[in-house]
């Protein structure tokens, strides 16, 4: 077996606040292959975005990594000094943010953006990068690239401006992209054309893809694999098709349910109800249990810890030194 | 662009010829212009002669239209107390003002920028809590207190520095420059620092206060997960975008450090327009407070077109709004 591009093992995220220390992220692991996209999903809060800034080593402070390892093609990248890890940002993990709109700086021209960037991390001249941001701009689907290169941000369309992202991204030809909700904030039509060309580069580049979002059509089209984050753990990860079409863990079950189909049946989506938990207020055992139908009393007081499934791997007492059949 | 520029030059002459009525009005209102000029035993029909030969006798309209006129072409009258044409006192005064003035701003803008870009990125050092203090300090301490507080420590008690005055001067053509000799240089130390102290402290707030905005915006983020060097962030991308207020401000205030060098010439003896004009306010000197009114205001109207147009080269968002709104 090839080592994954990224291996996250057992990671931790705290921030230091006033009234103590709030774990974010509580002991979550996962491995990215080369050209794999992984899906990470859940609900507002649930640490999808922090563990993606701590992969790329941007938690702010007061937040740190207080445990556990990254690996990026092996090396480990958790724990480096702040400037070698400068040097691992934009040139082997690229970052797709949120909101196109402010992700560039509004004073600079697109092209000086992408020159500098390139510059930064590869040995080429000002005229080479030039026309290296030519060609990137022209792969994300940039039209007319050799004008549109010396534009202002705020000539772009926020579909267009994703691209020049993208672009970004992409121009040291990273090993990861981390796409931090990188359609939230676009039109329905403009999310798919975004999408496919997340897709398409990574296919192209065999880039691995950490596609961060709370869209699940967006994953069940892109991803490889999906995980199901909730309050900071994962509560399963597997490949896309068996966790969308046969999800294990209650908390991914009631994800899945609350999914809008087409097929014109007029049932009720499913709620799962209550919210989640705030991070000074995670409850004791399995996070999920309060809002759990299938809850028993192991789940009050014992975590449940992830273990494999087939393809999949669950974090779930239903699924643990039981007989098959009982779950579900 | 051109449209805008040329909508912004039509709005600074009307501001213009507002501010050439008031000066003008000064006239009018400060007594008989004529009383002023003849001595006590001057017959009346020698009034009447003096007062026709000005044109005192035309509609105020008429007057008005020579003062504009006259003023377009700088020329302001004679001076009551010196007997010399106001332009040539003011042009003889120019040079001592304008080198004070942009001495200090330059000091106000250099030092302001660094202690404010560094109190912004290195906000718990204890050098960035004493640059919050002295600028504390240089809004809340008037100018006057502060340059006599120079005096009393650089003149007085040390004796390095020079207590009035501009030192030597050197003529090149009509101007005077103190900064090519060590005691105009010595002389132009202690006023440029009590002049700009205020818009110093000024800017270092607002670079303080921008520069952490800035930071905290997402292109900021997205500049750091590209891989930039912190160089790079903070000196290309943050501070450039913490520039555009500052410039705005900083030229703007480049018309009150004129107006203001009024306290700084007179604590220090400064040969300048705005000592000039003290001392024609204490002679009712009409014609001298009249043209310095239209002077300052000149400089300030053009200061300000001159930051609108500025504003636009660093702003590329604003070139083309500008152009599409008008």
């Amino acid at each position: 077996m090839t080592e994954p591009v990224l291996s996250v093992r057992n990671l931790q995220v705290e921030f230091a606040s006033r009234r103590g220390t709030l774990r974010a992220i509580d002991g979550v692991s996962f491995d990215i292959a080369k050209g794999e996209v992984l899906g990470v999903v859940g609900e507002s809060g649930a640490g999808k975005s922090v563990t993606g800034l701590s992969v790329i080593g941007l938690i702010d402070p007061p937040g740190r990594i207080a445990g556990g390892e990254i690996r990026l093609s092996g090396l480990r990248i958790d724990n480096l000094p702040p400037e070698e890890m400068r040097r691992i940002r934009g040139k082997r993990i690229g970052m797709i943010f949120q909101d196109p709109l402010t992700s560039l700086n509004p004073l600079y021209r697109i092209g000086d953006q992408i020159v500098e960037t390139i510059r930064t991390h590869l040995n080429l001249s000002e005229q080479a990068a030039r026309r290296r941001a030519i060609e990137l701009l022209a792969e994300v689907g940039i039209p007319a690239p050799e004008k549109r290169i010396d534009g202002y941000p705020h000539e772009f369309s926020g579909g267009m401006r994703q691209r020049v992202v993208i672009a970004l991204a992409i121009c040291a030809e990273p090993e990861l992209i981390i796409a931090d909700e990188p359609t939230t904030a676009l039109d329905v039509s403009v999310q798919a054309q975004i999408i496919s060309l997340i897709k398409r580069l990574g296919r192209d580049h065999g880039t691995a893809v950490m596609l961060v979002t709370h869209d699940m059509g967006v994953i069940a089209e892109t991803s490889d694999r999906v995980a199901v984050m909730y309050a900071g753990r994962v509560a399963e990860i597997g490949p896309v098709q068996d966790v969308v079409k046969n999800p294990l863990h209650p908390y991914a079950k009631g994800l899945m349910g609350a999914i809008p189909t087409l097929a014109g049946d007029d049932k009720r989506l499913v709620q799962i109800p209550g919210s989640m938990p705030r991070l000074s207020a995670i409850p004791r055992g399995c996070s999920f249990n309060p809002r759990c139908a299938f809850a028993f009393d192991r789940c009050r007081v014992e975590r449940p810890e992830p273990l494999p499934r087939g393809a999949q791997s669950v974090a779930c007492h239903l699924y643990d030194s039981v007989p098959t059949e009982s779950a579900a | 662009m051109l449209a805008f520029t040329l909508r912004r030059a039509i709005q600074a002459i009307g501001v213009m010829i507002a501010v050439g009525i008031i000066s003008f009005s000064m006239f009018r209102f400060a007594g008989d212009p004529v009383n002023q000029m003849v001595s006590m035993d001057t017959s009346g029909a020698e009034r009447a002669a003096i007062r026709k030969s000005l044109g005192l006798d035309d509609p105020v309209i008429v007057q008005f239209g020579h003062y504009v006129a006259n003023a377009a072409q700088f020329k302001f009258g004679v001076s009551y107390q010196f007997r010399l044409p106001v332009s040539q006192l003011l042009l003889e005064r120019m040079p001592a003002t304008l080198e004070l003035a942009i001495c200090a701003s330059i000091f106000a803008m250099v030092c302001g920028i660094l202690m404010g870009v560094y109190s912004a990125l290195r906000r718990d050092t204890w050098l960035a809590h004493a640059f919050q203090a002295i600028s504390l300090i240089g809004v809340s301490l008037p100018t006057f207190l502060i340059g006599i507080l120079l005096i009393y420590l650089f003149s007085v008690t040390l004796g390095w520095l020079p207590s009035f005055g501009r030192g030597e001067v050197v003529r090149i053509g009509w101007w005077t420059t103190g900064l090519l000799t060590l005691s105009g240089l010595k002389a132009l130390i202690m006023p440029s620092i009590t002049l700009g102290l205020f818009q110093m402290t000024l800017i270092m707030r607002l670079v303080r206060a921008e520069m952490l905005e800035v930071m905290r915006t997402d292109y900021i983020r997205f500049a750091r997960a590209r891989g930039l060097t912190t160089r790079a962030i903070h000196f290309g991308h943050a501070l450039r975008n913490t520039l555009v207020p500052v410039i705005t401000v900083a030229g703007l205030q480049f018309g009150s450090v004129i107006a203001f060098a009024i306290i700084t010439e007179t604590v220090f003896q400064w040969p300048g327009m705005g000592l000039l004009f003290v001392q024609a306010v204490q002679n009712v000197d009409i014609p001298i407070m009249a043209a310095y009114l239209m002077m300052v205001s000149l400089i300030f109207v053009t200061i300000n077109l001159a930051v609108d147009i500025l504003y636009t080269i660093v702003d590329p968002r604003l070139r083309s709004t500008v152009s599409r709104a008008h």
